[in-house]
């Protein structure tokens, strides 16, 4: 594969939280790739690590209790981690920038929305002028479907799902390269989720953005995503395209989270739920770590770690059910 | 029976009751028990003042005036001849009683009441919480002079006057706590399950608003054995000749530069208490949250 | 109405507001049958929790009528409904914050046997406790554990003993398995299933999503706006909605999957504010089809064919 076209990759990212209570291995060999415009859904339940490693690619992490064990971020080449405060300083918002799941925190409640937007524009464009400023806010808050006229409001004033909108905004006022979005619609209802989908769709292919999306509900991948990456307890477990994912899934985890969600269009009986529960981040199982959770394991799960295995162009998984070179799935 | 998820271990397992729970993490603070054992001291001297010491706390003698320590008086003589460490001992009753009675006083009512007017608001509220203001408006020293004036000098209406006046912190605290649980959900389930008022109150509430009331309540017992010091001090509380601590360390200002020990034995005494109070509140906060065992 | 092990009629819950009366809950009616769930579906503020709560006196109605087994809960005294508890219960979305986090999880299943008074004998009581444990599938070690020491699956497990432990015959379910996990949302809905065969309990079922609904469900009632807009079985709703807004709310669930071709209706502009809201049909400002007779005059929820109601002047004209 050609290295250069990614925009980001993460090879064998290995995170740490360092607690009185022992270590939490919040991400393990982590390996995760994006090509320029396009958007890679980040599937997982709580505690998976979707979150700390979006984070280790902002370089919000806090630290410590976070220590970045080994592995390499890479952003159009240059490692992150490498990059100094100040470095990162000009990288954040400007190249690359993040949507928060719960926009009634992620505004600051006395800033005007066009204040907000300002800041974030103003602070990568030192030169620009006030009133240019002003002009380029106005026309992020008319990109995401608020008129202009409701830019000096401040952030009570708008419902849940125009306050996501605002957000959006700040986060693609300065043309990123790169929106990572956590969980942007978990907060909002229904049809709000489907409107603000609707106009990240619109908005990524008008500015071509690349976009990670964390979510938990595979409704939103299949809506929004081309790629998709399957985490467990800080690892991959399997990535690739939607239709892989989708029309073959190979991952024990991953068929049994297609089984737990209840089918709107079939009628189903009973729930097939994934037995058991996620294991504790710091007393981790053996081998494959959902080994004790899943229908299949045999003998070697228990005591080898699975090696990822390219099942097919970009369908990756880690198993020891498969192996390389295998025919697909069977 | 339905499909269950998790076996059922056949292994017998007791569970314990609150206070076995409480007591079982009380243990475990070093801190909380050294405090304890300090209260344990002072209450076994409360006690057995008579037993402990040979000397009267009342007897004066003249030839034997502001000794330093010695052999004989481990802490010294005061002006009047009569030995500290007995007075001191004899103290710790009257010194404890009105920490304890008047921290109790002030805390019980100013819980309940504050209880009631975060509990139920509206117009109760108002009427307690302005009451409430009524006494905040008075300087302490004041408010206590002026119930004692109205009750009567003795020890007993100077325990209910600095009780009195320090109901407001309580009541204050207790209020806000329960403003911000009431809404809760647990409350609520606890109502879906036909729970009365006062069981909500005192089960649920009470342990969770407990915290900022314990700090409260054991800074507060130096302050009441302090507040009956000034009290003596200006003739309204203790009658000169019963040993208090309080009135033993403002007579001992007027020796402090010839004999230090007059006010230095006693104001360590009443530090003894003050800190047995601290370490066991504090003991006490941690033993209350299960968030934090182990 | 003989039928119905619990009814609502013509309830109405008005909040009192400085800007005006907040219609949470506005003159709604239903029924739900011994032994069947209903689903309540609805988005954030249309009033499907203020409902449950309603319904088994956690707030008290503005208006209406609440009649459990032929009974009218209204009209009963404290000390009544206090008794009444115990055939009624509710299950909360967040099992953590309906927990006393200072209560052990023995004391927390064992509260509303204590407050009942149900036991004379501690050895019965703790029999019991235990019971219950099992039959949620908690095990016994657990028993001295406090809420934030166990995970969201067995929190809301905990949440459903304590509401198993009176022996109750109807069960308010507030979002039950919202707050958890996809994996852990399946292990508890088929635990629910199953009490309600092994137990024989009627369900009110409230939750915001869709698909969870219409698995657990065998009526669904859609809310908007503290107005019910449509109710029929579960089948009927799914194939075949006939409120522009049940078509909008199932037309926007996200799928997963890649090869359902739907169409997508997006309804524009936000849920309207509840305070003093407009005469005419409550959905008519965001709905595709409105006409002039939709803001005068506001569609009364009618039969529109056996056992399916639905409120609008264009049902069954509209979005088939």
């Amino acid at each position: 594969m050609d290295n250069t076209k990614k925009l980001l990759e993460i090879k064998d990212l290995t995170i740490h939280y360092v607690t009185v209570d022992g270590t939490v291995r919040a991400v393990e060999n982590l390996d995760l790739s994006i090509n320029a415009g396009e958007t890679l859904g980040l599937v997982g339940e709580t505690g998976a690590g979707k979150t700390t490693s979006v984070k280790a690619v902002m370089k919000i992490l806090p630290v410590p209790p976070a220590k970045v064990i080994s592995g390499q971020i890479l952003f159009k080449g240059e490692d992150i981690l490498k990059k100094s405060k100040k470095e990162m300083r000009k990288i954040r918002g400007a190249k690359i920038s993040m949507i928060f799941q719960d926009p009634m925190t992620s505004l600051n409640p006395v800033m005007t929305v066009s204040e907000q937007i300002e800041e974030a524009i103003g602070l990568h464009n030192p030169k620009k002028s006030r009133r240019e400023i002003k002009k380029l806010s106005d026309e992020m808050l008319e990109t995401v479907g608020i008129k202009a006229e409701r830019s000096m409001d401040y952030p009570h004033q708008f419902s849940g799902g125009m306050k996501q909108r605002v957000v959006i905004a700040m986060a693609l006022a300065c043309n990123p390269e790169l929106i990572i979005a956590d969980e942007p619609t978990t907060a909002l209802d229904v049809t709000i989720q489907a409107q603000v989908l609707d106009l990240m769709k619109k908005l990524k292919d008008k500015f071509n953005t690349s976009m990670i999306m964390i979510t938990h509900d595979l409704g939103v991948v299949a809506e929004i995503c081309d790629y998709v990456a399957i985490m467990y307890s800080g690892e991959v477990v399997e990535h690739g395209t939607r239709e892989h994912i989708f029309h073959n899934a190979l991952h024990p985890y991953t068929k049994g989270l297609f089984a737990c969600i209840p089918n709107l269009y079939e009628d189903e009986k009973r729930l097939k739920p994934i037995k058991g529960l996620t294991p504790d981040p710091v007393n981790l199982p053996k081998g494959c770590k959902f080994h004790p959770r899943c229908p299949y394991a045999m003998e070697i799960c228990s005591k080898e770690s699975p090696k990822t295995a390219m099942m097919d162009e970009g369908h990756m998984v880690k198993c020891h059910l498969y192996k390389e070179g295998m025919a697909d799935g069977k | 029976m339905a499909t269950q998820s998790e076996n059922i271990e056949i292994i017998e397992v007791k569970h314990r009751t609150q206070l076995q729970e409480i007591w079982r993490r009380y243990k475990k603070n070093t801190r909380a028990v050294i405090g304890l054992i300090m209260l344990l001291i002072l209450i076994f001297s409360a006690l057995f003042a008579s037993v402990l010491t040979p000397y009267d706390p009342l007897e004066t003698n003249y030839s034997l005036r502001l000794e330093p320590p010695n052999a004989e008086h481990p802490f010294g003589t005061d002006e009047l001849g009569r030995d500290i460490l007995t007075r001191i001992l004899y103290g710790t009753r009257i010194s404890l009683t009105v920490g304890l009675i008047a921290v109790s006083i002030s805390s019980i009512t100013g819980c309940t009441l504050g209880s009631i007017a975060g509990y139920y608001g509206g117009r109760i509220d108002n009427i307690i919480m302005r009451f409430i203001d009524v006494i905040m408006a008075i300087p302490g020293i004041l408010l206590n002079i002026s119930i004692v004036a109205a009750l009567g000098t003795g020890l007993q209406n100077v325990m209910i006057a600095i009780g009195i006046s320090s109901i407001p912190g309580y009541c204050r605290i207790m209020r806000a706590s329960i403003l911000s649980l009431r809404g809760q959900e647990f409350i609520e389930a606890s109502k879906a399950a036909g729970a009365k008022d006062f069981h909500i109150i005192t089960t649920h509430i009470w342990p969770n608003a407990m915290a900022p009331i314990l700090i409260q309540a054991t800074l507060r017992i130096g302050g009441a054995i302090l507040a009956c010091a000034s009290m003596s001090f200006i003739g309204l509380g203790i009658v000169p000749p019963t040993p208090e601590w309080g009135a033993m360390l403002s007579t001992g200002r007027d020796f402090l530069r010839d004999a230090p020990h007059l006010t230095a034995f006693p104001g360590m005494a009443i530090m003894f208490s003050v800190l047995a109070m601290n370490l066991m509140g504090d003991g006490l906060r941690d033993a209350l949250d299960p968030k934090l065992k182990d | 109405m003989e039928n119905n092990m619990i009814e609502i009629q013509n309830l109405k819950k008005y909040f009192q507001t400085k800007k005006g009366s907040l219609r949470a809950v506005d003159d709604v009616s239903f029924g739900i049958k011994r032994g069947e769930t209903l689903g309540l579906v609805g988005e954030s503020g249309c009033g499907k929790s203020t409902i449950g709560r309603l319904l088994i006196r956690l707030i008290e109605a503005t208006d209406g009528h609440i009649f459990f087994e032929g009974e009218d809960l209204r009209k009963m005294n404290d000390a009544a409904m206090r008794k009444m508890r115990r055939k009624m219960q509710i299950v909360f979305q967040d099992p953590y914050a309906s927990l006393d986090a200072r209560k052990s999880i023995f004391q927390s299943i064992g509260e509303p046997l204590r407050v009942q008074k149900i036991f004379t004998n501690k050895s019965d009581y703790e029999k019991r406790v235990y019971e219950l444990m099992e039959i949620v599938g908690l095990a016994r070690r657990l028993s001295n554990t406090y809420p934030h020491e166990l995970d969201g699956g067995r929190r809301q497990r905990v949440g459903i003993a304590r509401a198993l432990a009176l022996n109750p015959s109807f069960i308010v379910l507030d979002e039950p398995v919202s707050a958890l996990d996809v994996s852990i949302q399946a292990q508890v809905l088929n635990l629910i299933q199953d009490l309600q065969q092994d137990f024989r309990l009627t369900y009110l079922f409230i939750s915001h999503d869709l698909g969870v609904v219409k698995h657990i469900s065998d009526n669904i009632a859609v809310m908007y706006l503290g107005k019910l807009v449509e109710k029929a079985d579960y089948t009927s709703i799914f194939r075949d909605p006939l409120h522009p807004y049940t078509q909008a709310l199932l037309s926007a669930v996200p799928v997963p999957s890649i090869d359902v071709e739907k169409k997508r209706i997006i309804i524009e502009g936000d849920v309207p504010s509840p305070i003093n809201p407009k005469p005419g049909c409550r959905f008519a400002g965001r709905c595709i089809y409105s006409q002039d007779i939709c803001i005068q005059e506001e569609p009364e929820l009618v039969e529109y064919s056996p056992d399916r109601f639905v409120a609008c002047h264009f049902a069954g004209k509209v979005g088939r």
